[in-house]
């Protein structure tokens, strides 16, 4: 049984536990938000947040989630529903094409902020080489990026300890 | 094999429907000059609206036309043909009614029309082919072969061909909204018993200023629904606008930044079950045998099915599925193709080329003036042969489709460029009534022209039927790699002549494989002499529309060689093209524009270069200057100056969204993109094998519109072609190299070469 936390809620799954957590999110806990689009680290579609981190979890073992706090897009906005800056700048400048990578890229882009309040062009474009966008948006996502950056920060910072004792009460 | 199954289906699938559509279609084409065919149909009294309402319409609402409807409350909903893989076009074209209709853009909304006959948009494309297209009068004989294509394309609901907006918007929903503000007023004159020249609309309202009356459209739906509409509305002109040219938030992006997007990989249906594929490696190859006791023998697995060209392992969840697939041990079918490879491929184009020049047995696209008389007096000759390779589309969503059949009734769950083809060719390859198949539209990750195949829904379709289980099939990036429809691996030949002044006296061009568009290897510049021609050379890789389609390569070609031209002539080879578009101001003012936006005057650093291209496609003018750095022989693209004419640009922003990602989708392609062939098969498998353009590696895009009035164009291709000739020309000043084969990554510019093909 691994158990673990996503966008705030304890889960517990009965799956083999070197099924790489992108298919325990998708099709054990039903969040499709999280993207499949090679299965070998190379695209980013599937960029979700694990203890603060963007990763690729569609090679990580979703046993390396015990314990551990998870976040996919869907938990990215408020629990009052309150859009996160990067969700609203991507809207604002109309970022999205096919919108696959999307998912992939916010999150990508939310850990780069929440480490990187306000980063330059060199610090985005290595938080975000691994993300590939084929409709190109590169030029929008950048953007996206310097808008949110911009605006009033309410990306959290990944506290170890809180998440421990969150997890402990659970 | 798509077009083929199309032809089956319209041999045996309901034959009813479609010959009723099909005779309809016909007898409109008789005032066509408009773009009324699809109008005739689409308002004529008693044609779809009674058949089409059950489909789209709820209790009490009033369907006005095809296109349009409106609810009680005052909501108003477009019927769009189209699909949604990123280019926008659902909420631009709604955009396009709302305006003609003066409807208040928040009481306006949307649906993608459901995959019936009634929505076939078939007949648009043809319309547009009649109505507004400019082909040169040498290529009339194959747009004769384009309108068959077209009146096949009746059963289809394609979003494709950059057409949504050209075709659809203009004819369709721009008339459908005007016919609707006309029936509204109808509607206001017969209640208040006064003229409709005396009343207005704005914002959902009728007015009559001289009694002050106002009534809302929701009041006066039903009644305008009672009378004829015309089939001949008076559309706006462009500064009677208010909705058209301004930048509109799509509708589709919000749900796109949260997760909730569905596309049809994320289609949930109670109950299913996950496959894996592995389809045979060498196109055309069938099942052997296999083995697949190992794959049985792990936890989760329930079924393996042999497809005869593929065997699909099905598991309680995908990843096992996919691992339990890698342990099925499977032999195929050898084939004549086995030794294929593309080094065989490059050398028949060769051989096909030097023997249709031989025997003169070319087909021509354009002959004009006297080819031989010119070289024959030329000071100067230049030769040249471009060639590209074949492209597979990588979608970031892989091919997927999810599918239930039960009770004799298929159900898929997709996402397509053409549901209503979809349809037919799940119905034809399961032997089914079209009536029992249903499909249900998602989000396309990515299109490209890669999702107006219907390979991955007929595969599920299978496995549901063979299994009795509903089943989502995904295929591993490899398989989508490996399983495209490619865009051709194609060879280019040229030969100018010059004269002794400089003067560009022929153009004499010889390439192998033709598809769509068919003017897309002639070139704008006034040559007197012309000689353009080409020969089939097949290949067994299959063929598929790649954005742009024959642009992709022509593009190239042409205006890369056209710089191999100026610099024989020793013209700059922006100011040799101006003086051959002499006779074409429109394209001259366009290329003008991106030249000076660039600052093409400007000087180049050492290790910098900077290229420009010209190239008309789908209706729309497209100039783009692309400048480079080549640094220890690395190529990094700085800069894209764009400039783009549509006719008018419906949604600015879009437009300019469009222009980036087509950019950008050329750029990876011309940068690192290549699908070689060994033993018949795909070497590449991979985004590290098969690269895209990165966030590091794209340039800077500015895009520069230019509104001149001319018949609208399209967007979602126009953008792609001109950058890989532009990039060419870009690295030709900064290295002295020509790039005459793409990728670029073919080349090592750390030496220069002057006859590349001979070196790598």
């Amino acid at each position: 049984m691994i158990t673990f936390r996503i966008n705030g809620a304890e889960r517990s799954l009965d799956v083999d536990p070197t099924m790489p957590l992108l298919w325990a999110i998708r099709e054990n806990l039903g969040m499709t938000g999280t993207k499949f689009g090679c299965g070998q680290a190379q695209c980013g579609a599937c960029t979700v947040h694990l203890n603060g981190a963007a990763i690729r979890s569609c090679v990580t073992p979703v046993a390396a989630a015990q314990g551990a706090e998870v976040t996919t897009i869907e938990g990215l906005a408020s629990a009052e529903g309150e859009l996160h800056p990067l969700q609203q700048a991507w809207i604002d400048e109309q970022a999205p094409q096919c919108g696959y990578c999307q998912s992939g890229q916010i999150m990508s882009a939310a850990a780069l902020l929440a480490t990187n309040p306000n980063p330059d062009d060199a610090a985005i474009d290595a938080a975000m080489s691994g993300n590939i966008c084929r409709c190109g948006m590169y030029q929008r996502i950048r953007k996206s990026i310097k808008r949110a950056a911009g605006a009033e920060a309410v990306v959290g910072v990944f506290d170890p300890q809180a998440v421990t004792e969150e997890v402990k009460h659970v | 094999m798509s077009e083929q199954v199309q032809e089956n289906t319209q041999a045996t699938a309901k034959p009813s429907g479609l010959a009723k559509w099909t005779r309809r279609g016909f007898i409109s084409a008789g005032a066509l000059a408009g773009g009324g065919l699809i109008i005739g149909v689409a308002l004529r009294r008693g044609d779809r609206r009674d058949q089409v309402a059950d489909l789209v319409s709820k209790e009490g609402d009033t369907l006005l036309s095809m296109w349009v409807k409106i609810d009680e409350a005052g909501k108003i909903t477009a019927i769009v043909p189209h699909s949604e893989m990123g280019q926008g076009a659902q909420t631009v074209l709604t955009q396009m009614l709302a305006d003609e209709m003066d409807a208040n853009w928040a009481d306006v909304s949307f649906v993608e029309a459901p995959a019936e006959d009634e929505y076939a948009n078939g007949p648009l494309g043809k319309g547009y082919l009649l109505a507004g297209a400019e082909i040169p009068a040498a290529l009339m004989a194959t747009v004769d072969g384009a309108m068959h294509q077209a009146a096949k394309a009746l059963v289809q609901q394609i979003t494709g061909g950059s057409l949504s907006i050209r075709a659809t918007g203009v004819a369709g929903m721009r008339v459908a909204g005007a016919a609707a503000r006309e029936m509204m007023i109808k509607a206001a004159a017969g209640t208040w018993q006064v003229p409709e020249s005396e009343l207005t609309t704005a914002n959902s309202t009728v007015m009559h200023k001289a009694s002050n009356r106002a009534a809302s459209y929701a009041e006066l739906a039903s009644a305008a629904a009672k009378f004829e509409p015309s089939n001949k509305p008076s559309l706006k002109d462009p500064e009677q606008f208010t909705l058209m040219g301004t930048d509109l938030p799509r509708h589709d992006i919000p749900s796109k930044v949260t997760g909730e997007a569905m596309f049809g990989m994320d289609a949930q249906v109670p109950g299913m079950h996950y496959a894996a594929i592995r389809q045979a490696p060498v196109f055309g190859a069938k099942v052997k045998s296999f083995d697949a006791t190992k794959a049985k023998a792990q936890p989760g697995v329930t079924h393996v099915v042999d497809l005869g060209d593929a065997v699909a392992v099905v598991a309680t969840g995908y990843w096992t599925a996919e691992r339990a697939a890698n342990a099925v041990d499977i032999k195929w079918t050898a084939t004549e193709n086995d030794t294929v490879n593309s080094e065989s491929i490059r050398q028949q184009f060769r051989a096909d080329l030097a023997q249709a020049q031989a025997d003169g047995t070319s087909s021509a696209d354009v002959e004009a003036g006297d080819v031989s008389g010119a070289f024959a007096a030329a000071a100067q000759v230049i030769e040249a042969t471009y060639e590209v390779p074949f492209l597979a589309h990588s979608c970031m969503e892989p091919m997927n489709a999810t599918a239930r059949f039960a009770n004799g009734q298929c159900e898929v769950w997709t996402g397509t460029q053409n549901p209503l083809g979809a349809r037919y060719e799940i119905a034809a390859a399961l032997e089914m009534d079209l009536a029992d198949v249903a499909l249900h539209q998602h989000f396309m990750g990515g299109g490209f022209g890669r999702r107006a195949m219907h390979d991955a829904s007929i595969q599920a379709a299978r496995i549901a039927k063979d299994t009795g289980v509903p089943v989502k099939l995904i295929w591993s990036r490899a398989e989508d790699i490996q399983h495209d429809f490619y865009r051709p691996s194609v060879a280019s030949q040229f030969r100018a002549a010059l004269g002794s002044d400089g003067q560009v006296l022929a153009w004499d061009n010889i390439y192998s494989e033709k598809h769509e568009p068919v003017e897309a290897p002639v070139i704008p510049y006034d040559v007197a002499a012309q000689h353009i021609h080409y020969t089939n050379s097949s290949t067994h890789v299959p063929f598929g529309a790649w954005r742009s389609v024959d642009h992709s390569q022509h593009g190239f070609f042409t205006e890369a060689f056209f710089d191999e031209v100026a610099e024989a002539a020793g013209k700059d080879p922006y100011l040799l093209r101006r003086e051959l578009l002499a006779n074409k101001p429109r394209h001259r003012k366009l290329l003008d524009l991106a030249a000076e936006k660039a600052g093409w005057n400007q000087p180049v650093a050492e290790g910098h270069g900077r290229g420009i291209s010209l190239q008309e496609s789908f209706g729309t003018l497209v100039a783009q200057v692309v400048e480079v750095r080549v640094d220890q022989g690395n190529v990094s693209v700085d800069r894209v100056v764009l400039a783009v004419d549509p006719g008018f640009a419906v949604s600015p922003d879009g437009l300019a969204a469009q222009m980036e990602s087509g950019v950008i989708y050329g750029l990876s392609a011309a940068m690192y993109g290549e699908i070689n062939i060994e033993a018949g098969r795909v070497a590449q498998n991979a985004f590290d094998n098969y690269p895209a353009v990165r966030m590091q590696d794209a340039p800077l895009i500015e895009t520069h519109i230019v509104n001149s009035g001319e018949a609208w164009g399209g967007a979602g291709e126009p953008g792609t072609p001109g950058i890989a000739p532009a990039l060419a020309n870009a690295i030709y000043q900064a290295t002295g190299t020509r790039v005459r084969q793409l990728p670029v990554s073919r080349y090592d510019f750390n030496y220069r070469v002057n006859e590349p093909e001979e070196l790598i």
